[in-house]
């Protein structure tokens, strides 16, 4: 029972990973109706900058706040510049472009900060929390700032008036466009917001994974499973997706023999999958009806 | 976000091509056919081998090309399918001693299978969601590939080293340059097949999917089977350049599958010409030399080039070598004006 409990605690620590990568991927599901493949080398490459100013001695909270400022601007630019262009584009097409920026930014890490693995500090330190066996500070640490992120989210969306322009502007544009609102600007910023959240979920997991540029291919894999599985459409549902994620694969990795760290993107795959088939809206989202 | 169930009108996944524009006029053929030919008579052993290279991503990007411009479906995950035909013949060369040729149709039928298999839950896919499996399934097969549990037969993270053929018969030409023609006679064999099929019911079955789903059920196409059907024939052909891929590099280990042969594959067709057969060899000669001309700039370069021309193609020629033949053609007829 307390390895059950420990594995489920540990499950949610990761969880909460997913969850942030879950719904950054939501947000601009959201906006473009596309899922943006380049969400988790955008998040590797936002660490990168965050890493890069501690180096030159800027403090952890300071560079932190630094990071989502500059990962949200970038979100804004990569929209106007390279994807407000696609918008009527055939799917393929978007899905072109994606793969090129996943391809550009894997890339340009690489040739700025090399390929060798980089140690992450974390603000949380890695004592037991409250002198618990189950998990660390660091994990713990994680957790709140996911849930804080995610009420802050809820409220944004909830109580301001931009937060509701931007609800509408994603499910009936036109209508949102007569009562005037700029719908198009409503799409970047909706880029930047998912670029800000992924960053802090690079920034969060970068301690346990370590630092290099192809760190988050199996972490953006675990984000879409997790917004498939809570509903593409629905932020919430994303992040109750992240955590039951989290839960799912340390409980299949402790209690079936045989499928450990080796089998982890597989088991994605199989999640990703079983969901697409049985349930392609997932746990929260609507049903898409066709029009013929 | 109101309650009210959502409609969509689905967008086109692909733009159509129509069928006369697949494919090259004989003249043009004859002429690309006799260069492929002769070229190897008069170059380095190095080059053969890179030209065999190019028939083989070839002949996997046109595979993908078959199951996008053909029927509309989205594929992130065909390094799955190249790994399985790569593996297979491997392993049946090295651990059962079977002939070089023969390990070919093997793989081609195993991944027949397995692209058909996969094809049945990407069946209720589309669009994104497809592309999203699939991608899934390309970060998944090196991890599979590594498990202990295949280790007999794959060599676990080590991989397997295959012997290269001998020319039959005597023959007296080198290793590579048999190598050349044997895989020259497959993609030909593969490329007249692939032109026929696309040209027949199937084929035409493929293409009002793509066009237009429902209307082309309503015509009483069986969209399962035939969407199913691409999915096993694309998959079948990248196994066979797999297995090609394997006897061509001596060598198949894990991490030589990882999503970015995927991606350089999906990047081949968009700059060959989504639906233009004749752009594959296009698009294999870009993700064959290009890496080559970046790495030489600057080490680990090549994923930004790729990226950087990638987004050009998109903006300035959306429809990739076809356009740009195209264009070429009419030049052409107007100066003989």
């Amino acid at each position: 029972m307390e390895l059950f409990a420990n594995q489920v605690l540990a499950g949610i620590a990761t969880g909460a990973i997913y969850a942030c990568m879950a719904l950054a991927v939501v947000m601009i599901y959201q906006a473009i109706d596309h899922l943006n493949f380049a969400q988790g080398e955008m998040a590797m490459f936002s660490t990168f900058i965050s890493w890069q100013l501690m180096q030159w001695g800027v403090p952890y909270w300071l560079a932190f706040v630094l990071t989502l400022g500059f990962s949200f601007v970038a979100g804004i630019a990569i929209e106007r510049v390279l994807f407000k262009p696609l918008a009527k584009a055939p799917i393929l097409t978007n899905v072109a472009g994606f793969i090129a920026l996943y391809s550009i930014i894997n890339s340009c890490a690489g040739l700025i900060w090399d390929f060798t693995i980089k140690q992450y500090p974390t603000p949380f330190g890695s004592a037991p929390f409250l002198g618990s066996q189950l998990i660390s500070t660091h994990q713990a640490g994680m957790i709140g700032i996911t849930l804080l992120m995610l009420l802050g989210l809820f409220f944004f969306f909830r109580y301001t008036r931009i937060g509701l322009a931007m609800r509408a502007a994603a499910s009936v544009p036109e209508s949102a466009r007569l009562v005037g609102i700029n719908t198009s600007w409503m799409i970047a910023l909706g880029w930047g917001m998912a670029a800000a959240i992924g960053s802090v979920a690079g920034m969060m997991i970068a301690p346990v994974v370590f630092l290099e540029p192809n760190m988050m291919l199996g972490v953006l894999i675990y984000g879409f499973a997790a917004a498939v599985l809570g509903g593409l459409t629905s932020p919430f549902g994303a992040v109750i997706g992240g955590f039951l994620v989290g839960i799912f694969e340390n409980l299949v990795g402790t209690y079936i023999p045989g499928v450990g760290n080796e089998l982890k993107l597989p088991i994605a795959l199989a999640l990703i999958i079983t969901v697409l088939v049985v349930k392609p809206a997932g746990l929260f989202g609507r049903p898409i009806v066709k029009r013929v | 976000m109101s309650a009210a169930e959502e409609i969509v009108a689905e967008g086109q996944a692909v733009e159509a091509v129509p069928k006369r524009a697949m494919t090259l006029g004989t003249g043009t053929s004859l002429v690309v056919l006799a260069v492929l030919l002769l070229v190897p008579l008069v170059v380095k052993n190095f080059i053969i081998f890179q030209m065999t290279m190019l028939l083989i991503y070839g002949v996997a990007v046109l595979a993908l090309n078959i199951l996008t411009g053909g029927s509309g479906q989205f594929s992130l995950g065909q390094s799955a399918f190249y790994a399985i035909g790569a593996y297979t013949s491997a392993i049946l060369m090295e651990t059962f001693n079977v002939n070089y040729a023969l390990t070919l149709p093997v793989a081609g039928i195993i991944c027949f299978g397995a692209g058909f298999l996969f094809g049945q839950p990407a069946l209720r896919l589309s669009g994104v969601y497809l592309a999203l499996a699939t991608f899934a399934l390309a970060t998944a097969m090196p991890q599979l590939l590594k498990l202990g549990y295949f280790e007999k037969w794959t060599g676990g993270v080590q991989g397997l080293v295959v012997e290269k053929p001998d020319a039959p018969f005597g023959l007296p030409i080198g290793q590579d340059m048999w190598l050349y023609y044997f895989t020259l006679a497959i993609t030909i064999a593969i490329y007249v097949a692939s032109i026929n099929l696309l040209r027949s019911r199937s084929g035409r079955a493929f293409m009002a999917i793509r066009d237009n789903e429902i209307a082309a059920s309503a015509m009483g196409i069986n969209v399962a089977l035939y969407k199913t059907l691409a999915f096993g024939v694309s998959a079948g052909i990248t196994g066979v350049a797999g297995g090609l891929g394997a006897i061509a590099v001596q060598f198949v280990a894990p991490d030589s599958f990882t999503i970015t042969l995927a991606i350089q594959l999906f990047l081949g067709m968009v700059v060959g010409g989504v639906g233009w057969l004749p752009g594959s060899i296009v698009g294999a000669a870009f993700i064959i030399f290009v890496p080559n001309i970046a790495e030489g700039v600057s080490k680990g370069l090549s994923g930004a080039v790729f990226g950087v021309l990638l987004f050009l193609v998109i903006f300035l020629v959306p429809h990739g070598a076809r356009q740009v033949a195209m264009v070429a053609q009419q030049l052409v007829g107007k100066l003989k004006k």
